[in-house]
């Protein structure tokens, strides 16, 4: 089981005969993932690889090919403007891969997505896959495998090793969701958290976070009084300075605000297991979800 | 990106926002001719540094204070002169201080009350919000735990913008009355276009004050800019202050390499901002000090290997370096074929420890351990962190 994503997803690549699109749409039908269509205007009528019809317009992606998720692959200063176009054309699921679009535009656009029906997850993320499934992303698909621990996460290398450790210790992920590493995300620890926990494919949840905002605080108050599945999770950036940009641009603390400290704390005070190191996630979930 | 005072003050007087009356100056000439028209009355000059705590602060030369209050303008072109080209050290700049290339001059002016005013971005509902409070010219924090009701916080809905309704609310929840509330308004709609327009990912007034003849006026300005928005705003981009960053950031940032610089002893190089920041938290976890967070991107290649590891060794603390690259995509016989070129690039003189993970993991280590370099190939993160600790130690 999983949330979200799955064999049946029918999946339209906006950027798709750009170089990270065309790369990554090969990687994710290689996976088996479900693209129907890819989007570049201008190039309407091409076909990508010989299989996968270009169209020009979100809209054509669906009436024409019944898309219903789509995964975003467009630089910076044009990134907003195709999710808008993504929302307005009546997509279900948005993943935007993208990093570096500015604050301003997202704002708009978390403003926009308030009253529609789409969700969006990212920008700045890696995407979401369902091991065996789906896989809409840049993530690598064979450290993954079909099992029933959910991952959420702000971080796209630091997730993989999170993903990797379970696979080891012999379980497997119902769905990862990386939310990516940006001030305004589409969808929050909390929202990918209520998903898991009422997915009964889900029996136990790893939740990654890093310094900046405070997700995770909220993500903790949301475990303690809704969720009875076993919690692990891993805080990165203890060692950051303050009022720096560590690499993600929502990653900042101040002195009292956002702070890795601060967000420990609150996930301890929840009852969630906390691994002291990265390469501890894994194992730190494994004693409270298997032994 | 942040600014200087005297850069914020110029974008305030072109949005409309009123300041005292100022001046810059960055040479010798420019503080005569910037003193020259100044008003009689008193002038404050200010050494420009992007930290705070310049009052209180201390010049290396011995020379105390970086905003000083005079009367007399000769004496304010003297002040000046010892400023410029001096180095302040106050309590945010760090030991070794800033280099103060620009002074501004400001009128002194009469205050009747101070306000404190900031636009920012609140992360809980990602809309623009508005900080306002009567409380100004304090910690702004210090009022936020003491008297949180003190505080006005309006929420801005980004589709519309500040809305003049909204204006008044604000105006009139801190006592303005009469022509003052027009006054009020008017500034509130200036310093949003400005924080909108430009991309800004704060405005801070503090204070914000009243004079006694009934002018509102902005004391002080803090702008800070979002990095991502720096492509469409070239003019802002043209504000960026090279002196105040550190030198071996903007290397880094030449090379599209994401780098900060700490002050410990263990390098380290890695793919993935989380993954970096984790890196340098198991370091510190096994009982070392990282020396910087360096994100190399999804182009963990040799020319960016070859670039990272310059930058890396161009720091005298460094003692050793830790690569940590998870390959999943990127397969790890190439990184590792990268690696053992950039290492071979650059005269490595501390120890290397490198950890690969992911797709062709084993023959990535083999290529390293036949390598002939002086690095160690490790198995895990832990062991990674552990042997690099032990080595530079």
């Amino acid at each position: 089981m999983s949330v979200l994503v799955n064999k049946n997803t029918r999946v339209v690549v906006q950027g798709i005969t750009g170089q990270a699109g065309s790369f990554h749409a090969t990687q994710c039908l290689e996976y088996g993932t479900n693209i129907v269509a890819g989007v570049t205007p201008g190039k309407g009528g091409q076909l990508f690889l010989n299989k996968v019809p270009v169209v020009n317009t979100v809209h054509d992606a669906v009436t024409e090919h019944g898309a219903d998720t789509s995964v975003i692959f467009v630089p910076p200063p044009f990134a907003a403007d195709s999710i808008l176009e993504a929302i307005d054309a009546g997509i279900s699921l948005i993943v935007c891969i993208t990093e570096g679009i500015p604050v301003r535009d997202m704002a708009k656009v978390k403003a926009k997505l308030k009253g529609s029906k789409t969700r969006l997850i990212g920008p700045n993320c890696p995407g979401i896959i369902t091991p065996g499934e789906c896989k809409i992303g840049i993530m690598p698909g064979y450290i993954h495998r079909p099992g029933k621990v959910g991952i959420v996460s702000r971080s796209g290398t630091l997730t993989y090793e999170a993903v990797w450790q379970v696979t080891n210790l012999g379980l497997g992920q119902s769905t990862c969701i990386g939310i990516g590493g940006d001030p305004i995300v589409g969808t929050t620890h909390i929202d990918a958290i209520k998903l898991f926990n009422e997915d009964p494919g889900t029996e136990a949840i790893i939740m990654i976070g890093e310094i900046g905002g405070d997700n995770e605080e909220r993500a903790a108050a949301y475990i303690k009084d809704h969720v009875k599945k076993p919690v692990a999770a891993f805080i990165a950036g203890m060692t950051a300075p303050a009022g720096r940009r560590m690499g993600h641009a929502g990653a900042i603390a101040s002195g009292n605000s956002g702070t890795a400290e601060g967000k420990v704390k609150a996930l301890k005070e929840a009852g969630i297991a906390v691994a002291p190191t990265p390469s501890e996630i894994g194992q730190t979930l494994f004693d409270i979800y298997k032994k | 990106m942040d600014i200087h005072e005297y850069q914020s003050k110029d974008l305030f007087a072109k949005y409309g926002i009123p300041c005292q009356f100022g001046r810059s100056a960055a040479t010798s000439e420019e503080i005569i001719s910037a003193t020259e028209d100044f008003p009689q009355g008193e002038v404050v000059v200010k050494a420009q540094i992007h930290a705070g705590g310049r009052g209180k602060g201390t010049f290396i030369d011995g020379y105390k204070g970086g905003v000083k209050v005079t009367s007399s303008k000769a004496e304010a072109r003297t002040i000046a002169q010892k400023m410029l080209g001096n180095t302040l050290v106050t309590n945010q700049t760090g030991p070794a201080g800033r280099k103060v290339q620009t002074i501004y001059f400001a009128q002194a002016t009469n205050i009747q009350k101070e306000y404190y005013l900031a636009i920012l971005l609140d992360r809980a509902t990602s809309m623009p919000v508005i900080i306002a409070s009567t409380e100004g010219g304090m910690d702004i924090e210090k009022v936020a735990e003491e008297s949180p009701e003190k505080i006005i916080r309006l929420y801005i809905d980004p589709l519309l913008g500040l809305q003049a309704y909204q204006a008044r609310l604000i105006a009139y929840s801190l006592g303005f009355e009469g022509e003052q509330v027009k006054q009020m308004i008017k500034l509130l709609m200036n310093v949003y276009r400005l924080y909108d327009e430009k991309d800004c990912s704060q405005v801070e007034i503090n204070p914000l004050i009243t004079t006694p003849e009934g002018n509102i006026m902005a004391l002080d300005a803090k702008i800070n800019f979002d990095d991502n928005a720096l492509f469409r705003q070239p003019d802002i981009r043209a504000l960026r202050d090279l002196n105040e960053e550190d030198p071996k950031e903007i290397e880094a940032s030449r090379h599209g390499l994401n780098y900060i610089a700490l002050d410990g002893n263990i390098a380290c190089l890695v793919n993935g901002a989380g993954l970096a920041m984790a890196t340098m938290d198991i370091i510190k976890y096994f009982g070392g000090s990282p020396a910087n967070f360096l994100d190399v991107g999804g182009s963990a290649n040799e020319e960016q290997v070859t670039n990272a590891f310059k930058i890396i060794l161009s720091d005298p603390n460094v003692e050793g370096i830790l690569v940590n690259i998870f390959g999943g995509i990127m397969k790890c016989d190439i990184i590792a074929n990268g690696i053992i070129a950039a290492a071979k690039n650059v005269a490595l003189r501390v120890p290397l420890v490198v950890r690969l993970e992911g797709t062709n993991v084993a023959l990535g280590k083999k290529l390293l351990q036949e390598s002939g370099l002086p690095l160690v190939a490790a198995d895990s993160l832990t062991e990674a962190a552990q042997k690099i600790v032990e080595l530079a130690a």
